[in-house]
């Protein structure tokens, strides 16, 4: 725990009732860096958020947040953070620009040509009253609210859910220009990996409110295999055989596999004197990540 | 796929999310009428007691305002006659139960879930309307039954239940209809309940020119209470009337399913106008934000207040005037009812015990505002600013203290100057109703307190304050139509209020209600202070 660290949690607990929402949850989140959040649903992202934002006390464990103690310290830490809850409600009878500008004073002002100008960009007419905007419209007024203010730190839980993939295109466009700034901090919670791929430094994967994986980008990639698809002139001698290459499948001429990062030069060295045609390789995404540590979960329920 | 498949399905969807409501309103309101048997026999066992108490009683009009045209002097009438407002309240009861099922599922969006499922069009209507209607048949043959029991005539019987069902069926469908004029639930439900207080009104003055036998009595013919009240329980019953109302339902129905299919998803026929594109100079406090969100409710009960106020204390001395004609039975009768005191006192006392419960709602209500901010989710993005939690809710706080504050003001202002006028000394009776307003604020507040304790202690539970003033009420009331023990009566809160006007003023009741009351409020707040948010 530096003094450099925007948040920091250790070991969170945090039950409701019988259920078990945190079960030893450790987050660390560097100053300055956009930090991917990542978990299924139900893995206690909102949980962590909550207690982060001193709405909600863990049964045990320790949480920090800009250098403080998220539930004694409440105002003045709320006052150098915005937040964007995962299901955004709004007054029915408050239009939206509305909603953004008190939202924006409760936190201390607000931007006004930053919020226009964030208005245009995500194409959302203030004008309307909260009971009839639809969920990505919701969504729109709380990351205005949220990117208009000049916190230091975001929290954003989930922000992108109900938003259009052209808005989600301007959200990204967004918090990359965040992330050049290099004064802010941002926290993503999401499930969407592509988009936590897309935009953060590095990465914490929670699964069952606890803390399965974390690290930067790179470092997790190193950890997984690369994706093969090639076509090739003659039959792949020895590549079945090669430690490091996983599920191989060979149709015709064509074959199939991933293969560790330490065994893929051996394997490209394979292919070529079989002698290749085409040649499609993927780099790792986070899905695979993802999917590697959520195998065992899925091996279960796909047994029931 | 026909225009109502998967209506089957969605009944027992609504019938499982509204199975304790439906008992309780059924189970509870078929009750009434026995409980009125119980009563008359016990207080009036003779033909020439009841023919004494008929006889006050049918001259009196805040009597036939309240519950109908009287008959005549028989069991059956009299019981007939103070079951009328069971009509309003059952009829109250389906409009909000249709309301509920259907504008306020559009608009929190499960509506478009369960569209989007093997369900046809019309099914979410169709739904919550039979299950309506089912339930205020099932409410009068249980009336029906419960009063053949206590061995009155069956045919009277049945038409005083089938009365109840009436009103049931034709206000659920006026609540389908009025569910398709707006996008908000609330203003679906204040249009219903705006008709349906129309037509508390028009039947008030059409059963006046009715009993007094001059005037335009078919003004009661204009709504579904006179036609209940038309079927003439026990007195000579009229059938025929059913098949008016059953024509009203179908029509109304059919209306709606009109409207419905006219429009889209999410959309009613008054379409939402458009807000400010930033917020106003002063939207700048969670306390500015409480006032935007109480003021609607917070104007419009005042001006009701204050307009029932000003009839209540303009028709008190006439009242008071056929009362001193009236003779034994009608003194008795009234004695029964309120405090000690004159003829005119005690009819003004219960009316401010009325107050004392209604302004109770009010402050619940706006107890619940702030919990259902909280369970919404708008308490979140709220909370993460800067603004304190105890400060938020102090706000709300403030609305549920001083709005029923301002109410019980505007009530006893406008009963004591209206009713000083008619007395000619307004000096002597604005002091004197405003008191016996006022006196009703610590009871008020008490309810204020109880449900802010259960937002900081058990925040799922803050509704059910309502079931603890409605069951504190009815412990005095009907308590003292079945001549109950005294401490029985004595459980009920209301029952301490000193009874003014007339009655004693005498403080140690008030004071300890306030102080139960702050003390409520601190655990609350406190336990508040301490709890998770949001509690779903």
């Amino acid at each position: 725990m530096t003094g450099t660290d925007a948040i920091t949690t250790a070991g969170l607990l945090k039950s409701f009732g019988p259920a078990r929402a945190l079960n030893g949850l450790d987050l660390v989140v560097g100053t300055g860096e956009v930090h991917g959040f990542l978990g299924p649903n139900g893995a206690g992202k909102s949980t962590t958020i909550r207690i982060l934002l001193g709405l909600m006390r863990p049964d045990s464990g320790t949480a920090r947040l800009l250098g403080g103690d998220p539930w004694a310290q409440t105002a003045e830490l709320h006052r150098r953070l915005a937040y964007v809850p995962g299901d955004v409600t709004l007054w029915p009878n408050l239009s939206g620009g509305e909603a953004i500008d008190l939202l924006g004073r409760l936190r201390g002002g607000l931007d006004r040509r930053r919020r226009d100008e964030l208005i245009e960009r995500f194409d959302l007419d203030p004008r309307r009253k909260g009971r009839t905007y639809s969920k990505g419209n919701r969504q729109k007024v709380a990351l205005v609210a949220a990117l208009a203010s000049d916190a230091e730190l975001l929290i954003l839980d989930e922000p992108t859910s109900g938003l259009d993939p052209l808005m989600e295109e301007v959200f990204r466009r967004t918090i990359r220009e965040v992330r050049r700034g290099g004064d802010r901090t941002v926290l993503l919670s999401s499930h969407i990996l592509s988009e936590v791929e897309a935009l953060c430094d590095r990465v914490t994967i929670i699964r069952d409110g606890r803390t399965v994986e974390s690290g930067s980008m790179a470092e997790l990639r190193h950890l997984s295999r690369t994706s093969i698809d090639a076509e090739l002139a003659g039959p792949p001698d020895g590549l079945a055989g090669l430690p490091g290459v996983h599920g191989l499948r060979a149709d015709g001429g064509r074959v199939r596999f991933s293969v560790d990062a330490a065994a893929l030069d051996e394997a490209l060295r394979r292919l070529s004197t079989a002698g290749v045609r085409s040649l499609v390789s993927r780099p790792p995404t986070l899905e695979e990540l993802f999917l590697r540590h959520y195998d065992r979960a899925h091996a279960t329920e796909a047994a029931r | 796929m026909n225009a109502f498949a998967g209506t089957g399905r969605l009944i027992l969807l609504v019938l499982r999310r509204d199975r304790v409501l439906l008992l309780l309103w059924v189970g509870f309101t078929c009750l009434v009428p026995v409980v009125f048997v119980a009563a008359f026999t016990g207080a009036y066992p003779t033909a020439e007691a009841r023919q004494d108490y008929y006889e006050t009683s049918v001259h009196t009009r805040a009597f036939t305002v309240a519950y109908g045209v009287l008959n005549g002097s028989g069991l059956g009438e009299l019981v007939a006659w103070r079951s009328g407002f069971v009509t309003f309240m059952v009829g109250l009861f389906a409009l909000l139960t249709v309301v509920r099922h259907t504008r306020a599922e559009e608009e929190a969006g499960r509506r478009e879930l369960i569209g989007a499922t093997a369900v046809s069009r019309h099914a979410g209507l169709a739904a919550p309307l039979i299950v309506t209607c089912g339930a205020g048949l099932v409410l009068g043959a249980a009336s029906a039954l419960a009063l053949i029991g206590q061995g009155l005539p069956a045919a009277g019987s049945l038409a005083l239940g089938l009365g109840f069902s009436l009103s049931v069926c034709v206000f659920g469908a006026i609540g389908a209809v009025t569910a398709q004029l707006t996008t908000g639930a609330g203003a679906a439900r204040g249009i219903g309940v705006t008709v349906l207080g129309a037509a508390l009104l028009l039947r008030g003055a059409g059963d006046v020119a009715a009993q007094s036998g001059s005037g335009p009595a078919w003004l009661s013919w204009l709504t579904p209470l006179g036609w209940a009240e038309a079927l003439r329980p026990y007195s000579g019953e009229r059938w025929e009337v059913l098949a008016l109302a059953a024509v009203a339902v179908i029509a109304l129905s059919a209306l709606a399913v009109a409207l419905s299919a006219r429009r889209d998803l999410g959309n009613g026929l008054f379409q939402a106008r458009l807000g400010r594109a930033g917020a106003a100079p002063g939207l700048r406090s969670p306390l500015a934000l409480a006032w935007r969100l109480h003021r609607g409710p917070l104007v419009s009960r005042t001006v009701g207040l204050a307009v029932v106020g000003f009839v209540v204390g303009a028709m008190s001395q006439s009242l008071g005037n056929l009362m001193d004609n009236g003779g034994a039975a009608a003194r008795e009768a009234l004695a029964r009812l309120g405090g000690p005191g004159t003829l005119v006192e005690q009819f003004q006392a219960p009316m401010m015990t009325m107050l004392g419960l209604v302004c109770a709602g009010f402050a619940i209500q706006a107890a619940l505002l702030l919990r259902n901010e909280e369970r919404d989710g708008r308490a979140e993005p709220l909370l993460a600013t800067p603004v304190n939690r105890l400060r938020w809710a102090a706000g709300h706080f403030g609305f549920a203290l001083l709005g029923p504050a301002l109410g019980v003001l505007a009530f006893g202002a406008s009963a004591g100057v209206a009713h000083g006028l008619n007395t000619g000394d307004v000096a002597r009776e604005l002091p004197r109703l405003l008191t016996a307003a006022l006196v009703q604020l610590p009871v008020v507040w008490l309810f204020t307190g109880i449900a802010f304790a259960l937002f900081g202690l058990r925040p799922r539970l803050v509704a059910g304050t309502f079931a603890v003033a409605m069951v504190s009420m009815l412990f005095g009331w009907v308590g003292g139509e079945l001549r109950l023990d005294r401490w029985v009566i004595n459980l009920s809160v209301f029952e301490h209020v000193p009874k003014l006007p007339g009655g004693d003023l005498t403080a140690t009741p008030l004071l300890i209600m306030t102080a139960v009351a702050a003390a409520l409020t601190a655990a609350g707040l406190v336990g508040f202070g301490r709890r998770d948010l949001p509690v779903p």
